[in-house]
């Protein structure tokens, strides 16, 4: 199997980026085609392709779409840009090199939703997309396909840009919401759900950029066609970023279902020359790790991974080798959620505290045998009692890493300093 | 005391025109503001932001404080912020975020003598494809050894 490029087909072209290449390469006549068609025929069509949000959770995005109330309220369409998480640079790429394909999936997704208002909300930190979008939108409202009464249609959509200033808890669709608003990015407890109650207390809906961009190959071809790729709970490509100790790290394009060990030694060029793969984090920082023998048996779809006790998450593949030790790499993702809590459930705001220091006084020669243990009783405890996931997104590595590499753990413990590395933390990176 | 140009006071009043309520022009308020107070964000900024914008100074606050992108302490005219998360750290970010250190002759968040450079080890930033790397301002480098970041860091003026 090889890589399906239902929208990364023309990436590598730079005039891909601005619109007039973009048209000459198709783009904007599945937009002509929706406008022409019942806001209710795109979200069945969206819906029967089983496209499910390629953020992270993978909630189908034609019923995310169908939870709106039927009346004449202001809505809002969200494109969650807040790329965040661990591992992922999907979204950037998707950005720099096709901003007119996330455009035009926006405007279909409006008109779908009956939605006359949408925002892109980019993180901060991708000054270069965001310019790039913000260059986008201005050609493609000079085009015509944004503002009132696009293409003589009779529907309207603005699009505006709204730059994000460094939060990881902003990539939560009720912390984005919160941060557009002015305020701090803190989540809100749900329900009601955004669709219900989001964006100024309005119905609103948060989108991924992929999934958004996807819409365009739905409507151009159909459900039918987008279904021919990937698995049956599981259609249609994916982007996965690869990432790691591996050959070739980059973004990939291929239908779900596609087999783990193939993304890593085929697309990716294999672990670098002397190395051997000891795990993967299949979904970003925050899905559960997974060692060599499992990645031998995983397929690249929501149901596969979720059977073998982790998820497919955001599509960030970071793939790890012998020479790492994943006590030392626990601690990374520990000073990370530590540092990315809001602070507002206690759980968690402790929680993530105590795994960072416990993980460092291991690190640091500190540890007790018991120590592990407590790190598998603190990341219990916070699973499933807080408003967002990031509780448990810190939880999750806590108790895979300690599952499968427990003699890692043991042997830093006993001895003072890590078993792949020989020495303390201390000496490993200074 | 600390005063937007009238240029960042357009800017501001726009802001507060572009969302449908004026709280949401508090964090393209802060970059403006930050940018104009040589790349922090002090008590006299909030004080005149909370002013121009009419918004409670808790209210700007509790935003500022939230957010890393807005710095609390001064730093150095290039502000180099090198990666440290998985899968940079996979490829050796922390050991290249200590040697910039040592060759700047500074711990990290301090600014070297000259004004010049701040070094912070930070959390990802969608580069991890291309690791290690740095965002230096708002420009990303990549792919980085320990010497080509160096070439580049000692380019800059």
């Amino acid at each position: 199997m090889s890589e399906i490029k239902l929208l990364t087909e023309f990436y590598n072209k730079d005039e891909f980026r601005g619109i007039n290449g973009y048209q000459k390469m198709g783009g904007y006549e599945t937009l002509k085609k929706a406008l022409k068609m019942q806001p209710q025929q795109i979200i069945d069509e969206v819906k029967a392709s089983g496209l499910r949000g390629r953020g992270g959770a993978g909630f189908p995005t034609g019923t995310k779409w169908s939870f709106l109330p039927k009346n004449n309220e202001p809505r809002y369409l969200l494109c969650n840009a807040d790329e965040g998480e661990p591992g992922t640079f999907k979204d950037r790429m998707m950005m720099e090199r096709a901003p007119h394909q996330l455009i035009e999936g926006m405007i279909i997704s409006g008109h779908a939703i009956h939605s006359k208002k949408g925002y892109i909300y980019i993180r901060g930190e991708y000054f270069y997309p965001i310019s790039v979008v913000e260059k986008a939108l201005k050609e493609a409202y000079d085009a015509g396909f944004l503002g009132k009464n696009i293409l003589g249609s009779g529907v309207d959509f603005d699009l505006d840009v709204y730059a994000g200033a460094g939060a990881y808890i902003c990539g939560e669709e009720t912390g984005m919401i919160s941060s557009l608003e002015g305020l701090k990015g803190q989540p809100k407890l749900k329900p009601p759900f955004p669709a219900v109650q989001g964006y100024l207390r309005k119905p609103t809906i948060v989108n991924n950029v992929e999934t958004l961009a996807a819409v365009v190959p739905i409507i151009k071809d159909g459900a039918a066609a987008y279904k021919k790729f990937g698995t049956e709970k599981s259609p249609g490509t994916k982007l996965f970023s690869l990432s790691g100790n591996v050959m070739r790290p980059g973004n990939y394009e291929v239908p779900l279902g596609y087999p783990l060990k193939d993304m890593i030694n085929v697309l990716g060029g294999g672990m670098k020359p002397g190395r051997t793969l000891k795990a993967v984090i299949p979904g970003g920082s925050s899905a559960p790790v997974m060692n060599a023998a499992e990645v031998e048996k995983a397929t690249l779809d929501y149901e596969c991974l979720a059977q073998m006790g982790t998820m497919l998450g955001s599509g960030a593949i970071i793939v790890i080798d012998d020479s790492q030790c994943m006590v030392d790499m626990l601690g990374v993702l520990m000073h990370f959620y530590h540092h990315e809590s809001c602070g507002q459930c206690t759980p968690c705001r402790e929680g993530t505290g105590w795994l960072d220091k416990i993980v460092h006084s291991i690190l640091e020669g500190r540890g007790r045998l018991q120590d592990i243990d407590l790190l598998e009783k603190v990341a219990d405890n916070m699973k499933g009692r807080t408003i967002c996931a990031l509780s448990d997104a810190a939880a999750l590595p806590v108790l895979s890493f300690i599952a499968k590499f427990r003699d890692e753990f043991e042997f830093y413990v006993r001895e003072g300093r890590s078993k792949v590395k020989g020495t303390a933390y201390a000496e490993m990176h200074h | 005391m600390f005063q937007l140009s009238p240029e960042g006071l357009k800017t501001v009043k726009s802001e507060m025109a572009r969302y449908e309520v004026k709280q949401s022009a508090i964090i393209p308020a802060l970059y403006v503001a930050q940018k104009e107070n040589n790349g922090w964000v002090n008590e006299e900024v909030i004080h005149h932001l909370s002013e121009v914008m009419e918004i409670p100074k808790a209210h700007i606050n509790e935003v500022f404080k939230f957010y890393t992108m807005f710095n609390q302490k001064p730093v150095g005219k290039f502000h180099v912020q090198v990666c440290a998360n998985i899968s940079c750290a996979l490829n050796g970010a922390r050991e290249l975020a200590s040697h910039i250190c040592k060759e700047m002759k500074i711990g990290f968040d301090q600014v070297t003598e000259d004004g010049k450079f701040t070094i912070s080890k930070v959390e990802c930033l969608g580069s991890c494809g291309t690791a290690p790397m740095m965002q230096v301002n708002e420009t990303y480098y990549e792919n980085l050894t320990p010497e080509s970041a160096m070439n580049i860091l000692r380019g800059l003026k």
